[in-house]
């Protein structure tokens, strides 16, 4: 399905446009409320928060690509935060990437063909004595060595089967 | 830093708010949190209910006829929006762009109403300084930085976590006394200060007093109150490009210097790590850092060009033979390492050549292995394997 003729169910925004009700700044707020109710930014739902917020739809586009929290596409079950931070970068983040890219066949921003994992490298994780560091979603592993890492992956893998 | 505040002890940051809302008579205020910090979120959320519910925050608060309301707004990932004015745009829903000043964010800020705007750890300082006295504070610290600062001590370090320390110790202070030193038996090399817009100081600095003055000197910024410790294994040539890597990435885009020349520099770093520098690279750099710390209008780009201008103030030797000799010293940058196999070490148990992925390494079974250079992509697998060190990085 293409972009432009994608249906999403637009009423779950209700409660969120009236959470938001006269606040002329909450777009990101908004934008953060709708990716937590979607997954991702559908652009159905971008152009429904335009016309109620009464923003253009280009500022709304703009916001939604300015940061990197927002995505403009699904990602797997999995969302793997792989942590580039300076601490991580010096205990060898660099490893890490590269054992999850050889485990799971993809790279930053893609996720894989059955959709059970997405590789997304963020700036700062905030936990750098646990270095090299990674969050799948809301679990963080800390002190982590490419072995590791695929041992984790591996792992989350079978228990979804 | 900042988020341990938060999720330890939120209450202070909620009443340095509040006594600077009413010293300056603001009824609103905002705590702006990395949504990446959701435990920050949630117990600041708390914090703010139980003081709403004491009275403490809101309406006519303890009956003075003082109000003033706090609220949490999540960040979505920007690192410009530490700057104060790219802050406030995102506050106010937009993209995170630093504005011009003046004017200040004290003239005309949220909503082009005068605000203040602080950081976390100076909000969480205010209630002790009221209850103590300004003496007491001013009475830790050098002639010019007063009190005391935490620092988030990482990398290869014994022991590292969040530190505080009165101004004025030296790096060597809480690099060797704090934090135990270097791990792993290594030799310290630079102390990374300040985060992604810092700078590395070098050993022969480590004497160094911490206070903002002397930290300035050497090229490097307090910041973030970032302390990445690198040993002799780091490469600084590679640990410049790793951060201009992110203030490209991360620059907003509304400067032209910042938005092209972090992503020029960048590539210029990227060949000099590659082997492919060139006579007049690190002239070239220097131009540019100095073109982007006067043509960017806020902290980020203004800063980028730190990392590179004190990588080459104290290692120039590395950028050097990166260039010239296509080494890399510390023998980091993929590119330029070479793999041997010590014929005196090596048993011929051809575990490394069965590991090979290119099929590089040759040898007969009981006799010693060779690596093809032609063919080797560097990928370290040999040295993983081998079980008696014979592979050597050069």
């Amino acid at each position: 399905m293409c972009d432009c003729c994608q249906k999403s169910d637009l009423s779950k925004l209700t409660p969120v446009f009236e959470a938001f009700a006269g606040d002329d700044h909450a777009l990101i707020s908004i934008l953060q409320k709708a990716q937590e109710i979607y997954g991702y930014l559908p652009v159905d739902v971008l152009y429904a928060i335009a016309e109620k917020t009464g923003a253009s739809p280009a500022k709304v586009m703009g916001v939604a690509t300015f940061y990197t929290q927002f995505r403009l596409k699904p990602v797997g079950k999995n969302l793997i935060l792989l942590c580039k931070g300076t601490a991580c970068h010096v205990n060898g983040a660099d490893s890490i990437e590269k054992a999850l890219v050889e485990e799971l066949g993809v790279g930053d921003g893609e996720t894989t063909d059955d959709g059970l994992f997405s590789i997304k490298t963020v700036a700062c994780l905030g936990c750098c004595s646990l270095s090299p560091v990674m969050m799948i979603n809301e679990d963080t592993y800390g002190s982590l060595t490419p072995a590791k890492a695929k041992e984790i992956v591996r792992k989350i893998r079978e228990a979804s089967k | 830093m900042d988020r341990a505040v938060i999720e330890s002890d939120p209450h202070s940051l909620i009443e340095g708010m509040l006594i600077a809302a009413y010293a300056i008579g603001a009824s609103k205020a905002f705590v702006y949190v990395r949504a990446e910090y959701p435990l920050a979120i949630v117990r600041l959320e708390k914090a703010l209910a139980d003081a709403k519910a004491h009275n403490l925050l809101g309406e006519n608060i303890l009956g003075s006829g003082f109000s003033c309301d706090i609220r949490i707004k999540a960040g979505a990932g920007a690192f410009v929006c530490g700057e104060e004015t790219a802050l406030i745009e995102s506050l106010e829903g937009n993209r995170g762009m630093p504005r011009l000043k003046p004017p200040f964010p004290a003239e005309k800020g949220y909503t082009q109403a005068p605000s203040n705007i602080n950081n976390v750890e100076t909000f969480a300082n205010v209630a002790w300084i009221i209850l103590n006295g300004g003496a007491a504070f001013a009475a830790m610290g050098t002639e010019t930085s007063k009190g005391t600062k935490v620092f988030a001590l990482t990398g290869k370090i014994k022991r590292g976590g969040l530190v505080e320390i009165p101004m004025g110790l030296t790096l060597r202070d809480v690099i060797f006394g704090i934090g135990g030193g270097i791990r792993d038996g290594g030799t310290f090399k630079a102390v990374q200060m300040g985060g992604p817009s810092g700078g590395c100081i070098p050993e022969h600095l480590l004497d160094t007093k911490i206070d903002y003055k002397a930290l300035g000197a050497t090229g490097a910024i307090m910041g973030s109150g970032g302390m990445v410790v690198m040993d002799s294994h780091t490469c600084m040539v590679n640990m410049a490009r790793f951060f201009l890597d992110f203030t490209a990435k991360e620059s907003c885009g509304k400067c032209v210097h910042c938005r092209i020349g972090t992503k020029r520099m960048h590539e210029i770093l990227t060949r000099i790590t590659e082997g492919k520098g060139k006579e007049g690279d690190v002239e070239l750099l220097q131009d540019l850092c100095n073109g982007i710390k006067a043509g960017a209008l806020c902290g980020l780009g203004q800063t980028a060009p730190n990392p590179v201008l004190t990588t080459i103030r104290y290692f120039r030797d590395e950028y050097d033979a990166h260039i010239r000799e296509a080494r890399c010293p510390a023998h980091e940058c993929a590119a330029l390492k070479k793999y041997e196999i010590d014929p005196a070490k090596c048993k011929g148990c051809t575990m490394c050549a069965k590991k090979c992925p290119v099929g590089a390494i040759s040898g007969e079974l009981k006799k010693p292995h060779v690596i093809d250079p032609a063919k080797c992509i560097k990928c370290g697998q040999c040295v993983a394997t081998c079980k008696f060190g014979a592979v050597a990085v050069k």
